[in-house]
């Protein structure tokens, strides 16, 4: 390796929608990493002068595989700019289709997008390469045909109660479309005991609940079942736990909210302390990004694409900042947030693994939940409320989508959007620098990796990339 | 046959629904057909310069290919230079990389309404200026022209629909495979007739409401959802209600109107999507092959004509009223 020297990264595959990195090279490490967003496409503007309605056709269309996030955060704005509700039990079953996209997502992150990785030939000589090439080679793999199957049956959930999937329109803000049956729901229970049967018998080997006993590092590190032992015995090989660091700083919006607050807790932590969140102090910054206009709250912001693409800026992402910080969000952040004595471990190890395994317990405990919510229906409750808008107004949506924590924030004058802005999870991961020259996470996680001699798409940086699950359609919007 | 799939301005949606393809998984059905990628951004191994290095080879001529997908809208913001969708790593934007490619292919396919009209990403003021690749909305000619075709000389093969439904990919892919697709399969926007010949209103459960004009007045409700609720599907092309989609479902199954996505142009209705427009108290769009007057005068009578079963059922949110059922002789 030469001592100093840029890569240019990309096209960034086996992400959610384009990415490109540059990366500053010294004696072997990176020393800096600089991650663009090249794909605009101006959905806040689309919806200025629309009626707010119609965000609940155009807002899911952002993104092909978190669509009904983006539906919850519309239909929940709405609902907040009419104060109303929706139906308890209409909310039910917007809350379990949201459950099912989040797990689908997680287990295609692990399936097709993450463990690929480890199939590829650099890794020739270790002693788990056979076992991850016969389960995992990108688009051949036993494990990903497996996990497709599974995935596609847990959707047919969707295609009963939302019609299809992506981009229902079953979500409103006053509950769901279709009110479903008994027998609706019986159908949905056997969809939801094929998906825990592919659970244990294939990623985790063992029931959930043994998994969900997990406590601290060591236990996690013993599990010896599963595609599950196969990733612990990879990172452990790796040393995944000591690679992509982050700063230790983890914000959700809070899942699923029930009458009883969310079911995986709203907050945020730092170091390891857990604090509440304040949305309002909540900025997004554009120093570094190809967007005119001054800093602002969501509630008052604005974008405007710089045509110019001026040299100083390299992203079509803007900086969200809470309190002029940068936080990590996600399922490690939502576990840890939540508390589970597990994922606060793992928050403190900030790292590939720690991101990966995050994803991997909160696919255990979303089934459990998806199960108890779905008992808890009552098929003869309405599932629909009416809901009328008023003409001016503001709301608010705060949701959390697979890859962490989603807002929307509307304000409708006389009828119309006049304002929509939206900062989705990979907003706040893959930011580029702010007002003040702090990268975002995953620029900063990624200083330090190794670059090997020879490489212009280095596998560490692989790693670290895909451990954020990054859905860069949703990033810029 | 080998396919090189791009994605360019739009979800990733068509991608995600393809991967919902059942009996077979998508990968199997691939391989029993001779199908595979070159190169999928979702779905293959190789990244950044292993990625670059293809693409050089296609455009030099030194890679052979079969079938080059696109999925998303083309962008050619702004100012006509592409710049709003660069591909990474390449410093070239996604508009000069689909210009200089398709002509290297066998067959282009277009994949969702994005990537055949415009779709979504066009809507409102097209802030990215988005078009189809080879249609801006109706109109044939975007980043191809009207009068680009690909080696084996077809059109830009459109498959509609925000999303497609996975089978509507794999078939013309393997249709295309099985050199078993012409130009006379394709339908006048150039969408692959055996979806595009049916509506959604075939084989809607709603039909039965349709035929008394029993309409529901508010979403959730049961009832017919053209007369208030913005239905199109008595216009809009698909076998939606045939084929189903993730199981059992459609759109009107799960209670909400068709709104025409596999149609050019159906990100701008001119209405709110779940409203249907109506000029003196009359929905404006009525079933396009049918002489007005003769639906007027039909939807009068049939209205009249509603059982009370079928009138109750349409404005509730489940089954009020059963069908009755005939008792048998001497019981």
């Amino acid at each position: 390796m030469t001592d100093n020297t840029t890569l240019l990264v990309g096209p960034f595959n086996r992400v959610e929608g384009d990415l490109e990195l540059r990366l500053d090279v010294q004696d072997g490490r990176v020393a800096a990493a600089y991650a663009n967003s090249p794909l605009f496409r101006g959905f806040e503007r689309i919806m200025e002068g629309k009626a707010p309605m119609d965000a609940l056709t155009i807002v899911p269309r952002i993104c092909g595989i978190c669509s009904i996030s983006q539906s919850m955060a519309a239909a929940m704005a709405l609902a907040d700019f009419a104060g109303k509700t929706p139906s308890p039990d209409g909310a039910k079953v917007a809350q379990l289709l949201h459950m099912v996209e989040n797990v689908s997502d997680h287990l295609m992150h692990f399936n097709l997008f993450f463990m690929p990785d480890f199939a590829r030939p650099v890794y020739a000589d270790r002693p788990w390469h056979g076992r991850a090439v016969d389960r995992f080679t990108a688009a051949k793999g036993s494990a990903l045909k497996r996990a497709t199957e599974a995935r596609a049956g847990l959707l047919h959930i969707v295609g009963l109660l939302g019609g299809k999937w992506p981009h229902t329109l079953a979500i409103q803000p006053g509950g769901v479309t279709r009110a479903p049956s008994a027998r609706d729901k019986v159908r949905l229970s056997a969809d939801l005991a094929a998906f825990r049967s592919y659970l244990e018998e294939v990623m985790f080997g063992a029931p959930l609940e043994r998994f969900l006993e997990l406590e601290t590092l060591d236990q996690v590190s013993g599990w010896e079942t599963g595609d599950v032992a196969l990733f612990l015995s990879i990172a452990q090989d790796l040393s995944l736990e000591g690679s992509g660091l982050g700063s230790g700083r983890y914000l959700s919006f809070g899942a699923y909210p029930s009458p009883n607050g969310p079911v995986f807790e709203r907050g945020t932590l730092v170091e390891g302390a857990s604090g509440p969140l304040h949305p309002e102090q909540i900025v997004e910054e554009i120093s570094h990004s190809w967007m005119l206009g001054e800093a602002a709250h969501p509630s008052n912001g604005m974008t405007r694409p710089d045509e110019e693409m001026r040299d100083e800026a390299y992203s079509w992402c803007k900086a969200p900042r809470l309190a002029g910080l940068t936080y990590e969000t996600g399922a490690l952040a939502r576990q840890a947030i939540d508390g589970h004595p597990l994922a606060t471990a793992l928050a403190r190890e900030g790292s590939v693994r720690a991101r990966v395994l995050g994803r991997v317990l909160e696919l255990a405990r979303t089934q459990v939940e998806m199960e108890r919510l779905l008992a808890s229906i009552d098929p003869r409750a309405p599932f629909m409320r009416h809901v009328k808008l008023p003409s001016d107004g503001e709301g608010v949506g705060l949701v959390e989508a697979a890859r962490g924590a989603l807002g929307h924030w509307m304000r409708v004058e006389g009828g119309r959007v006049t304002s929509y802005q939206i900062i989705a999870p990979t907003t706040w991961n893959f930011s580029p620098r702010d007002e003040r020259g702090v990268p975002g996470p995953v620029e900063a996680a990624l200083v330090g990796a190794p670059v090997r001699a020879g490489e212009d798409t280095p596998i560490s940086v692989q790693h670290i990339v895909r451990s954020f699950d990054p859905c860069m359609v949703c990033t810029v919007h | 046959m080998n396919i090189l799939w791009l994605q360019s301005g739009g979800c990733g949606g068509c991608t995600m629904s393809l991967l919902c393809a059942e009996s077979p998984n998508l990968m199997d059905l691939f391989d029993a057909a001779g199908l595979e990628f070159l190169w999928h951004p979702s779905l293959s191994e190789a990244s950044g310069a292993e990625v670059r290095d293809l693409l050089q080879a296609i455009e030099d001529g030194a890679q052979t290919l079969d079938i080059l997908c696109i999925e998303g809208s083309i962008i050619h913001g702004p100012k006509g230079t592409g710049r709003y969708h660069m591909l990474g790593g390449t410093g070239r934007s996604m508009l000069d990389w689909v210009q200089s490619l398709a002509p290297k292919a066998a067959h282009v396919v277009a994949v969702g309404t994005c990537a055949t009209y415009g779709g979504v990403t066009s809507a409102g003021d097209n802030p990215s200026d988005a078009t189809g690749v080879q249609y801006d909305g109706r109109h044939s000619g975007a980043a191809l022209p009207a009068t680009f075709r690909s080696r084996a000389g077809l059109p830009v093969i459109n498959i509609s629909g925000c999303p497609t439904h996975p089978d509507w990919v794999t078939e013309t892919l393997m249709l295309l495979a099985s050199d078993a697709l012409g130009a006379e399969d394709l339908d006048s926007y150039a969408r692959p007739r055996f979806f595009a010949d049916n509506l959604v209103h075939h084989a809607c459960t709603k039909n039965e409401f349709y035929e008394y004009k029993a309409s529901a007045e508010e979403l959730s409700q049961m009832g017919c959802m053209m007369e208030h609720l913005g239905c199109i599907g008595t216009q809009a092309v698909g076998d939606c209600n045939i084929r189903l989609w993730n199981g059992e479902g459609s759109c009107t199954r799960a209670g909400y109107p068709c709104i025409n996505c596999t149609a050019p142009e159906f990100e701008e209705p001119g209405h709110g999507f779940t409203e249907t427009p109506k000029f003196a108290g009359i929905p404006v769009g009525l079933p396009t092959d049918m002489p007005k007057a003769w639906f007027m005068a039909l939807a009068s009578l049939s209205k009249r004509a509603t059982p009370e079963r079928v009138a109750r059922n349409a404005t509730a949110d489940r089954i009020l009223v059963p069908p009755s059922v005939k008792s048998r002789k001497n019981d």
